[in-house]
């Protein structure tokens, strides 16, 4: 004997993008706040160290902001021109930045003057950072060089010129303290050892370089250029290991998350990619209201900071974790019921008798269980169901159609219910997974209230809103089969003449799939 | 030779069910057969054959609960002994038999329904008188009519109380006899028609203690009628639940309350034969055709229109249900063949799938495909499975489900991956629309060799193409499930509708058939490699050779023509004049099996594709169109003598008749389906286990191995069971029974007695009979015929004895008949 089996609700695919543990993750972050700084932001930088204050470099100043703090808690501003890539050192204790008119500066975070000041470049300053030995530092120039300076004598001790454009991004190997590189805009990234006179490897990107990442390993270099992402293994020699085509703009920024499992990736054309470091798939994008420049993540993935070319700061901070407490709400059971056969040890022969499982039903279910079609059908009408889960009221409409009741429930209704399905209809008969059934109960309400037409102006109001949306779906679908018949013929001239039968044939099913589908 | 053998399945049941008098034991009426199923166990344990034609009445022997009358349509009465399965008695009456009734009043005659002579669809009451002659096949002519114009349903016509009355049901009249005063009363109701009801008479019940009378009618209703001794002053009240006719009705054992069944599948209870009190026993799977209710009141069974048996507790809960090959209403499916189970695959209840396993005759178990609540109401439009495919390993099961609608039919196709856990079919991946009109064709791409990452399904659709669905694998770690199926190419071919595909044995090539055409598809690009037609004609069904005959391709056309088509040349190989329903390849071998249908019956012939002429031809498979076939493989290959019949080593055709009969062939004699273990019945009953019905025991053993010995007649001990004497002594305790000697005297009388009564009866029909001799003296050979062979075992004891005198004789054989087998027992 068989129990009663409730209405199958169809599940239907959902469009768009699948919710995965990634977007899950990346959505957690708070509504952003907004800060206008004074021009472009070209730099973000995390301090290694908590508190994790963020330098942010923009027109000529550069100015520390805290955690939370919407207003900057420290700046520098003693440049004369453009400040350029303000850069922590690894215990978060010195900053250093390129400039416009050639200069470096090293800066004690506490103090307001610069501690250092290294000459030597000719052109600007667009990158600078620490070696992992905390006692070098790298820059790069607009004037094709790329130089290593000395921090406590504040002079240079090496100086190379093999770039032919401009040097613009660079990066210095956490693994070992003589080896940076350098990425310019003459299409390749040179990777130089402080103790040899040349660069060791040249990377021919392909595009001007606008930003390179070692990875924490030094194993990988991700450069990017032009639209492409591209990353390289330097161990075998700069071997390209993967090109990511994902932007259709220059990408200016890479950063990598706290893990080091995820890359993240900024363009001109306003999204912020996030690639999975190990299958190299995008896993989770973010849109911006402008292009974007700068791009950091701090520690623990907590704040999500994003320059963008107008000078706008953009910063998401992480929700806080979500608490569950349930346990308030319910109400425990009786003492009586926990000490109830505590003692009782079960026996090797005893023999378990397990509860039966009491089928719980909606309310719609227990109505066509007992055969009362128009209850199930005002059940399924009700607000939270109609208009939260509308597939829940059309499965019982479908059901009620499939056991040929649907028109003695829809009938004797009066002019309020009517209105409200009037509205239902009218609101969801455009949607293609309801279309059939929806379209049924329209016919069948005109037929049974015809002879009531005219004597009440909301029904009335409704039935012409029901003709309106079916006349703008009826020319929206016209306009997609133009389209669809101009891409046909586009695909056409582009398929060979030698094309067999076959593929026509896969094209004229497609296209009549998806011309069902919107009917 | 080959005999077409019956398996299972079998006609739908003519009769009600009976029980046992101690509720062990259920008897149905099974198409030519009776039934006997343990209540206990479920299980088939009797099939007693005999009948000739369709049996429409059981009733148990009210004089001996051991034994059970039957009856056919091809008119003969039979007697049971049914715990060891022989027919003790046939009583021929010559017409047709429609329904059986037994009263426990008369003692020597039974009623039966025949059709009137002469008379077109009126049928008649009539008392048969059972000759008491000795003799296995009898005559019984004596009829008497009782009630003119009955129904032929057994339904409709019932005995009431204490058989004072009988009451009968036909269109809108019920006609009430009475037996003592010899009087008919009738009664009718006006007749209501509307569109779709009628308020017709059903069925009829009696109650066992009151004079009152229930009747079931076409609209749903049921009416007790009262008081319906007088012409004029009899009242009705009528109870309404159903909403479509009332198939079936009875009382309980008390008459406290009425059962009654539907076309709803609802057994309903109505408590004190009132409206308001009532209970039911919802969806039990189909329309609930008969209900009977055990003696004891314990227990009561509803046959239903699929061939299932279903046990209720009084109590109305449902207790177990005896099924064997369901019958659905259409096998759209056609027989596909479990490749793990070795099951016979179909459609069982509406929306599921039934695995029938083969060797048991048991339903193995029963798959919900379309998982909705099926509605029991005639003329619905329900979404039912029409297709079913399984991958090579079983691992994989595609079903396609439709619902016809007029418009457009609502189609879904489901992919199921079996579960090794739980043992079951999983739902994995679920198709809306796949095809804009119904599919014709599912199959698998079923290669061993691969592994089932490369497994391909095609579906044929009336939408004028077929589809080629593959597995995808889910890269993203955290999805549900690994894979699931979606569309991959999509074929058609000059806009015709496809009917059939199906994939060759290596899986590199796969045909599909446009109306006329069969087109052959490379299964790697998908490239049309060549067509093939034999106009004029459809395509009805192809399928590709196997093993050494694999480079043919078969085909039948609907203008009556078998086609082999050699797929390296491209060219007809051999066509045959032939009609042919089905094609079934054996998936073992090389043979095909073609069955049929010419001149009013079904014949099979089995080729193999590389010869034109057929290995074996048999005809007249049986008088039905046949439909659906399969080959199942054998557990271990059967040795056959003859070459004729080598296609039927390695598995064996069954085949699925109109009539939703399994059928088999087999070279082998028949032989019993039945273990020995289960032929061994309990004929004991349950006594508690006493140190006196020990010792009875043990003697009654001593007695019956003496008995074998001597080569005596074996003396039936079952009167000692039912003489209450004895079973108050074995009952009571020791120590409350009074002296042996007083009790000897009455336990000793009461063997005698009830012995005597028995024999008493069949002294006085000598003594008939000798009367009888003497006014008809050409009767006399006959009788002395038959008293020499009722005499025979007297001439096992001595030769001597035959040349005594006849008073002699008389008076030896009144000595032998007195019992002394009360002597044995000490």
């Amino acid at each position: 004997m068989a129990t009663y089996k409730p209405v199958p609700v169809p599940a239907v695919p959902k469009l768009g993008e699948r919710v995965t543990q990634d977007t899950l993750y990346w959505r957690g972050y708070k509504t952003p706040v907004q800060i206008k700084e004074f021009g472009a932001v070209n730099k973000i930088d995390f301090s290694p160290v908590p508190p994790y204050n963020y330098a942010v470099t923009a027109s000529s100043r550069i100015h520390i902001y805290g955690r939370y703090s919407q207003e900057p808690i420290k700046t520098f501003s003693r440049f004369k021109d453009a400040a350029y890539c303000a850069t922590y050192r690894d215990d978060g204790n010195l900053l250093v930045a390129g400039s416009e008119e050639g200069t470096i500066r090293l800066f004690d975070v506490g103090g307001k003057a610069p501690l250092r000041q290294f000459d030597g470049h000719t052109k600007a300053v667009h990158v600078v950072g620490f070696l992992s030995d905390k006692y070098r530092l790298f820059s790069g120039g607009d004037d094709y060089s790329s130089n290593l300076w000395d921090i406590p004598s504040a002079t240079e001790i090496v100086s190379y010129s093999e770039h032919t454009d401009y040097v613009r991004c660079g990066c210095a190997s956490k693994v070992n303290a003589d080896v940076f590189i350098t990425g310019s805009y003459d299409h390749t990234v040179k990777l130089f050892d402080a103790r040899t006179k040349s660069s060791v490897m040249t990377i021919e990107h392909g595009q001007p370089v606008e930003s390179v990442l070692l990875f924490p390993s030094g194993g990988l270099l991700v450069s990017a250029g032009g639209r492409y992402v591209k990353v390289w293994d330097v161990l075998k020699g700069g071997q390209l290991l993967v090109s990511l085509k994902n932007h259709h703009k220059t990408v200016t920024c890479l950063c990598l998350n706290s893990s080091g499992q995820r890359l993240l990736s900024g363009s001109l054309d306003r999204h912020v990619k996030i690639y999975s470091t190990t299958s190299y798939k995008v896993v989770h994008s973010f849109n911006y209201a402008t292009s974007i420049l700068s791009l950091a993540l701090s520690p623990e993935d907590e704040t999500i900071v994003v320059g963008m070319t107008n000078g706008v700061l953009n910063i998401k901070h992480r929700k806080p974790e979500e608490r569950k407490d349930e346990s308030g709400k319910k109400r425990q059971p009786a003492y009586r019921m926990y000490v109830k056969g505590r003692t009782y040890m079960p026996k090797q022969e005893d023999f378990r008798v397990s509860k039966p499982v009491k089928q719980v039903l909606r309310k719609y279910d227990k109505l066509l269980k007992s055969f009362q079609s128009s209850k199930a059908l005002d059940a399924v009408l009700e607000p939270h169901i109609r208009l939260y889960t509308p597939e829940v009221t059309v499965a019982v409409m479908q059901e009620l159609h499939r056991r040929g009741t649907l028109r003695s429930a829809l009938a004797g209704r009066d002019e309020k219910q009517i209105n409200l399905l009037l509205q239902f209809v009218a609101r969801r008969v455009i949607e293609p997974r309801f279309t059939s059934i929806l379209v049924t109960i329209a016919d069948m309400i005109t037929d049974i209230y015809q002879p009531v037409v005219g004597q009440s102006a909301i029904v009335d109001r409704q039935f012409l809103k029901l003709q309106e949306a079916i006349g703008k779906e009826i020319d929206y679908q016209e306009e997609l089969l133009e389209v669809l018949g101009m891409m046909d013929t586009l695909f056409a001239t582009f398929t060979k003449k030698t094309a067999t039968s076959l593929e026509e044939n896969e094209n004229n099913g497609l296209t009549e799939t998806i011309i069902t589908n919107t009917n | 030779a080959l005999r077409v053998v019956r398996c299972g399945g079998s006609a739908r049941y003519g009769a009600r069910a009976v029980f046992t008098a101690d509720s062990k034991y259920l008897f149905c009426a099974s198409g030519d057969f009776v039934k006997m199923y343990s209540l206990a166990t479920e299980e088939t344990l009797r099939v007693m054959g005999g009948h000739a034609d369709l049996v429409t009445g059981l009733q148990l022997n009210p004089h001996n609960h051991m034994q059970l009358y039957s009856s056919s349509l091809d008119g003969s009465i039979k007697l049971w002994d049914f715990m060891d399965g022989i027919p003790i008695k046939t009583f021929t009456v010559g017409s047709k038999l429609l329904a059986l009734y037994v009263v426990s009043s008369c003692e020597d005659s039974v009623f039966v329904i025949i059709p009137k002579s002469g008379g077109r669809d009126t049928f008649q009451l009539v008392q048969v008188k059972l000759t008491r002659a000795a003799g296995q096949d009898l005559e019984a002519k004596e009829l008497s009519v009782v009630l003119d114009g009955v129904d032929a349903s057994p339904k409709c016509t019932a005995f009431g109380r204490e058989a004072e009355y009988v009451a009968s049901v036909r269109e809108v009249n019920l006609q009430v006899y009475f037996f003592k005063r010899k009087q008919l009363n009738r009664f009718s109701i006006s007749a209501v028609r509307t569109k779709s009801r009628n308020n017709l008479f059903t069925c009829v019940a009696c109650h066992p203690k009151e004079d009152c009378i229930a009747t079931g009618h076409a609209d749903g209703r049921i009416r007790l009628w009262r008081n319906f001794c007088h012409k004029k002053e009899y009242t009705y009240s009528t109870l309404h639940w159903h909403h479509d006719a009332v198939l079936d009705l009875a009382f309980s054992v008390e008459g406290m309350s009425l059962l009654s069944g539907g076309l709803e599948s609802v057994l309903v209870l109505w408590h004190n034969e009132s409206d308001c009190r009532k209970d039911f026993l919802p969806r039990l799977g189909s329309a609930i055709e008969h209900i009977s209710v055990s003696s004891d009141g314990a227990l009561c069974c509803t046959l239903h229109s699929d061939n299932r048996i279903t046990i209720v507790n009084s109590n109305l809960r449902f207790s177990k249900s005896i099924q064997g090959l369901i019958k659905s209403t259409v096998v759209k499916t056609g027989l596909v063949v479990d490749p793990r189970t070795k099951a016979l695959v179909l459609n069982g209840e509406p929306g599921h799938l039934q695995f029938y396993c083969l060797q048991s005759d048991q339903q193995l178990f029963s798959l919900d495909i379309v998982q909705r609540q099926y509605i029991h109401q005639a003329g619905l439009n329900q979404t039912d499975l029409v297709k079913v495919a399984f991958s090579a390993q079983g691992k994989w099961l595609a079903t396609v489900e439709e619902r016809e609608e007029a418009t457009d039919p609502e189609l879904q196709l489901k992919l199921w991956f079996f579960d090794e856990e739980t043992q079951s079919f999983k739902l994995n991946t679920s198709i809306a629309m796949p095809h804009e009109d119904s599919i014709t064709g599912v199959c698998f791409r079923d290669t061993d060799e691969l592994d089932d990452d490369s497994l391909i399904l095609v579906t044929a659709g009336r939408d004028r193409v077929f589809k080629v669905w593959v597995m995808e694998e889910d890269t993203d770690p955290e999805a549900r499930q690994k894979v699931s199926w979606s569309c991959d190419f999509v074929g058609s071919y000059h806009n015709y509708q496809a009917t059939n595909c199906c994939f060759s044995e290596d899986g590199s090539l796969l045909a599909v058939s446009f109306e006329e055409t069969v087109t052959v598809w490379d299964s790697v690009t998908w490239d049309l490699k060549c067509t093939f037609c034999h106009p004029p004609g459809k395509i009805r069904n192809i399928c590709f050779g196997r093993l050494t005959c694999a480079k043919f391709l078969i085909g039948t056309t609907d203008y009556g023509f078998l086609c082999c088509w050699n797929l390296l040349s491209c060219a007809l190989e051999w066509s045959a004049h032939l009609n042919v329903l089905v094609l079934q390849p054996d998936p073992l071998s090389e043979y095909i099996a073609a069955v049929s249908w010419l001149s009013q019956e079904s014949s099979l012939f089995v080729f193999k594709p590389n010869e034109p002429r057929p290995t074996c031809i048999q005809r007249n498979l049986c008088k039905e169109k046949i439909h659906l076939a399969a080959f199942v493989p054998r557990d271990k290959p059967e040795a056959v003598g003859s070459e004729k019949y080598l296609w039927l080593r390695r598995s064996q055709l069954f085949f699925l008749t109109e009539g939703q009969e399994l059928m088999t062939l087999s070279t082998k004699p028949l032989d019993e389906r039945l273990t020995p273990s289960s032929k061994q019945l309990a004929v004991e009953e349950s006594l508690p286990v006493t140190p006196f019905s020990l010792l009875l025991g043990k003697h009654r053993h001593q007695q019956s191995q003496e008995d074998v010995e001597l080569g005596m007649l074996i003396v039936p001990n079952e009167h000692e069971q039912s003489s209450p004497v004895v079973k108050e002594l074995l009952h009571t305790p020791a120590h409350v029974l009074p002296s042996a000697s007083f009790l000897c005297p009455i336990f000793i009388n009461s063997l005698l007695i009830s012995k005597q009564n028995q024999r008493a009866e069949e002294v006085a029909d000598v003594v008939e009979m000798e009367s009888e001799k003497s006014e008809d003296d050409s009767d006399e050979e006959r009788d002395t015929a038959e008293m020499e062979q009722d005499t025979s075992p007297v001439e096992l004891w001595g030769g001597a004895t035959c040349k005594l005198s006849k008073s002699q004789e008389r008076e030896l054989r009144k000595i032998r008949k007195t019992d002394y087998s009360w002597v044995s027992a000490f």
